[in-house]
């Protein structure tokens, strides 16, 4: 039987971590935030939630609380497989447990999330030209022929997260790790997930103007 | 003739670039400290001896020696705000490795955890 560690990079989230981490536990014993040095009380809502907390001293960047995640679970011998999980509540616990299945029963390395396989998804005609855009970028320059190379649900077996490390802080480590698994032959497949976007994870998200940025952190690394 | 400082000026561009993307060492940044005394004495020289900066613009096709100490100039910023970045860079991912170390091992451990929960 494997043992699935939820890694969930928190940043102020105090208001929607709470249930978030509820609503995993339901699913999964081992759940690990990385609090990325919030202000608030998240790291408090969390451990109430059920949660083990990983703090940074300083902030850092999503990329690095994910890598924290990876280093923290690989610390558990018994540790077979990750998810990667939203604090901001967009993701569905549901879709990660069928992710964690499709890992186990089909051999793979990686399931990657992807909110282009149905229609489920509603997002602005901007927000769905740019994800495609950084798909086709990721598709170019790393081989993997993502639909949604931007997606922060995923699951990683222990195999593959030993052979990973981010360097991308911010916002590019989502290509750098599809990079990375590119390098690596990893066996991959995506799975379609639907993404609730709230006023709340709209406000906490990224702006599409982002995409500039990551652009830059990955050409001059 | 302005040709020549065209090709030249891409040449030293290159040449930074080259260091700047090999790495650091001791011996980039004593090259690094080089170019920047040479920068400072041509820039000081150009205040005492203006001809001496007029007559080296027009041997490379040049109008006015003020130009050609612009040109150097922005070289030499463009050196600097690539040495920065890279400095940056490495300076943040020590201070990466140091924190994510510190938030290891001030957490509880994954089978400690365990342990409790059971």
């Amino acid at each position: 039987m494997g043992r699935t560690w939820v890694i969930v990079p928190m940043y102020n989230e105090g208001s929607m971590i709470g249930s978030v981490v509820s609503e995993l536990r339901e699913h999964f014993e081992f759940v690990v935030c990385v609090d990325d040095g919030s202000a608030d009380d998240s790291v408090a809502a969390a451990r109430a939630a059920g949660a083990v907390v990983v703090t940074h001293p300083i902030n850092l960047g999503q990329g690095a609380s994910l890598q924290t995640g990876f280093d923290y679970a690989l610390l558990d011998p018994l540790m077979t497989d990750v998810v990667t999980f939203d604090a901001d509540g967009q993701h569905q616990v549901a879709d990660a447990v069928g992710m964690v299945a499709q890992l186990r029963s089909d051999g793979l390395d990686v399931v990657i999330g992807s909110r282009f396989l149905d229609g489920r998804t509603q997002m602005t005609r901007l927000k769905r030209g740019t994800l495609r855009l950084a798909a086709w970028y990721t598709r170019a320059t790393t081989g993997v022929a993502l639909t949604d190379a931007h997606n922060g649900l995923r699951v990683l077996g222990r195999d593959l997260l030993t052979r990973i490390h981010l360097h991308q802080n911010r916002m590019a480590h989502a290509s750098e790790l599809i990079d990375q698994i590119g390098g690596s032959n990893a066996r991959w497949a995506e799975y379609p997930t639907h993404i609730v976007y709230s006023e709340y994870s709209k406000a906490k998200g990224q702006s599409v103007l982002n995409s500039i940025n990551i652009l830059v952190e990955l050409l001059f690394r | 003739m302005t040709l020549i400082f065209q090709i030249l000026a891409v040449v030293v561009i290159l040449i930074a670039a080259f260091f700047m993307l090999r790495g650091g060492g001791a011996r980039h940044q004593a090259i690094r400290r080089i170019l920047m005394l040479l920068f400072i004495v041509a820039a000081a020289s150009s205040v005492f001896f203006p001809q001496v900066w007029t007559w080296a613009a027009h041997l490379i096709g040049i109008g006015r020696g003020a130009d050609l100490l612009l040109y150097f100039l922005v070289l030499t910023f463009l050196g600097f705000v690539a040495s920065t970045y890279r400095r940056f860079r490495n300076l943040e991912h020590d201070v990466t490795e140091l924190s994510r170390q510190v938030a290891l091992v001030t957490a509880p451990q994954p089978t400690t955890h365990q342990d409790e929960s059971s």
